[in-house]
């Protein structure tokens, strides 16, 4: 049978020699390897005070964006969810009011708006989707929890602060 | 009486035999397919519609048996009639396409392109014909055209800024009612659809001015920002009306009758005209007899997400240790969103932030 690689060792079944019989010489070399790994350098890093660089390209945490003057960015076109092929997105749309405009860009808004990040698959295609530039994809790790229903991120949770609202 | 010769008439190197008097476009249809040429202002059901929009150009490249010099320009295949041994050129002339994306490039010069809030997105002719058609970035640097927001009436919006001026809702007014209270004020381009002195639109029939409409400029009220048209679920329903003839579409999502329109044939066009009362208030799965899902064609966004022919995958587990297995979450409890106790489709208006409040 042809090998798949050319790594592949025959196994020597032949009797052992005294030296080998031994065991010492091999203890010395294996323990040679071992104590070699001890000045090499670590594999690991110590998280969470050290974290690696992520790649430019990371997707972590999503956000829903404002605009300049804080006003929300989301329009609820829906093209998120439908980008989404985990269909994690929801949402529902309502009518701006009058007196509204201060808080929502267009006429339209999302008055809901959640992630199930159970389902999420971190893909980015909402945000390559969003013709309004509202969501986005962070270098924020999703974090861990031990409940369920901590994972249905909601419009409290996505949104941005207003950076009007500060200081 | 004599049966009337007919007509050869060959597009894009098809041949079909029609009576004589039929436009270019209907015989382009009447084979079928790619070589009918889009229609955005020409609308069958509508007398007199067509000639405005320009989006259906040909080129005549025979004008007939007798005379076989082309025509000299492009005609609008919805207003020329075929003359015997006619030959036309629809997908076949660059110089059709060329001039089909002029003209697409003219409809969109004043568009808003608010796709994202406007409630035609996905079911949107303009829409389409762009896709098809038209250039990806505009070469227009100046202020787009706007309209004051009027209200005409609580089953009907009007965006003005949306509208590309193609008649068929003043047609479809004029035909179908019998006092028509709307039309075109103004001239070139400060003309606008409008209704004098702000009167509401009230006619039984008035509704259908929304689904004759090709692009957003007249959508249904009941059914404004409740949801996209892709997330709902098109069913062909029927009801005993004693107006119209109750054949409709319903548009649902799980049990909710979200929209109801007329049902429109592989054109675009509606099939049968239906009353307002069908159109506006029979909100309920009760109202109606549901025959089945309407086929939508594969490539439109509409048919997303719509999944046909699943099969349940059967829960194997209670054979193996004898019992159910357990949800872990049930979305509800969390979730805002589709709340089973909120009917949205049962708002007359669309939601505004009070709808929601309390609710959290």
């Amino acid at each position: 049978m042809e090998k798949l690689t050319n790594r592949s060792v025959q196994v020597d079944r032949s009797p052992m020699t005294v030296s080998e019989r031994m065991y010492l010489p091999g203890i010395i070399k294996g323990m040679g390897i071992t104590i070699g790994h001890v000045f090499k350098k670590k594999a690991t890093v110590s998280y969470p005070e050290e974290k690696r660089p992520f790649s430019p390209v990371f997707r972590g945490l999503h956000i829903l964006n404002r605009d300049e003057q804080g006003r929300e960015r989301c329009t609820a076109c829906g093209l998120c969810a439908l980008a989404c092929p985990a269909e994690a997105i929801t949402m529902e749309a309502a009518e701006r009011k009058p007196g509204e405009e201060n808080l929502y860009r267009e006429e339209k808004y999302a008055a809901k708006y959640e992630i199930n990040m159970l389902r999420c698959i971190f893909c980015g295609y909402c945000e390559e989707a969003c013709p309004k530039d509202a969501v986005y994809l962070t270098e924020t790790v999703m974090p861990a929890n031990y409940n369920r229903k901590s994972f249905i991120y909601k419009k409290d949770d996505l949104l941005i602060p207003n950076p009007n609202k500060q200081g | 009486m004599s049966e009337t010769p007919k007509f050869k008439v060959t597009v894009d190197n098809i041949s079909i035999e029609v009576a004589p008097g039929t436009t270019i476009l209907n015989a382009a249809r009447m084979i079928g397919g790619e070589v009918a040429p889009p229609a955005m202002c020409y609308y069958s059901k509508l007398q007199d519609s067509g000639g405005k929009c320009r989006t259906c150009l040909v080129e005549v490249s025979k004008g007939s048996e007798k005379d076989p010099r082309p025509m000299p320009k492009l005609v609008a295949s919805c207003r020329t009639t075929v003359m015997d041994g006619m030959e036309v050129k629809n997908i076949t002339s660059d110089k059709v396409q060329d001039a089909r994306k002029g003209v697409v490039e003219f409809l969109l010069l004043n568009h808003p392109l608010d796709c994202p809030v406007c409630d035609q997105a996905g079911e949107c002719d303009l829409q389409n014909l762009s896709y098809n058609h038209g250039n990806e970035a505009t070469r227009y640097e100046f202020d787009r055209r706007t309209f004051e927001k009027e209200d005409i009436g609580p089953y009907i919006s009007l965006h003005m800024t949306r509208c590309i001026m193609c008649f068929r809702c003043v047609y479809a007014a004029g035909q179908l009612t019998d006092k028509r209270e709307h039309g075109i004020l103004e001239r070139g381009d400060h003309a606008q659809i409008s209704t004098m002195l702000n009167k509401a639109l009230d006619h039984e029939f008035i509704g259908n001015v929304i689904d004759v409409c090709p692009v957003g400029a007249l959508t249904d009220k009941t059914f404004r920002f409740k949801n996209r048209v892709w997330f709902t679920k098109p069913m062909d329903a029927h009801r005993d009306c004693p107006t119209c003839k109750g054949k409709v579409r319903l548009w649902m999502r799980g049990h909710e009758v979200f929209r109801v329109t007329a049902r429109k044939d592989q054109w675009g066009e509606v099939e049968e005209w239906i009353c307002n009362d069908c159109r506006f208030h029979k909100k309920e799965t009760k109202d109606w007899v549901i025959e089945g899902p309407t086929k939508v064609a594969r490539t439109s966004v509409i048919s997303q997400g719509h999944y046909v022919g699943t099969r349940k995958t059967p829960i194997l587990i209670d054979k193996v240790n004898g019992r159910q297995p357990k949800f872990l979450l049930d979305i509800h409890d969390i979730s805002d969103v589709n709340r089973p106790e909120i009917h949205l489709s049962k708002i007359d208006g669309p939601a505004h932030s009070s709808d929601f409040k309390g609710k959290a």
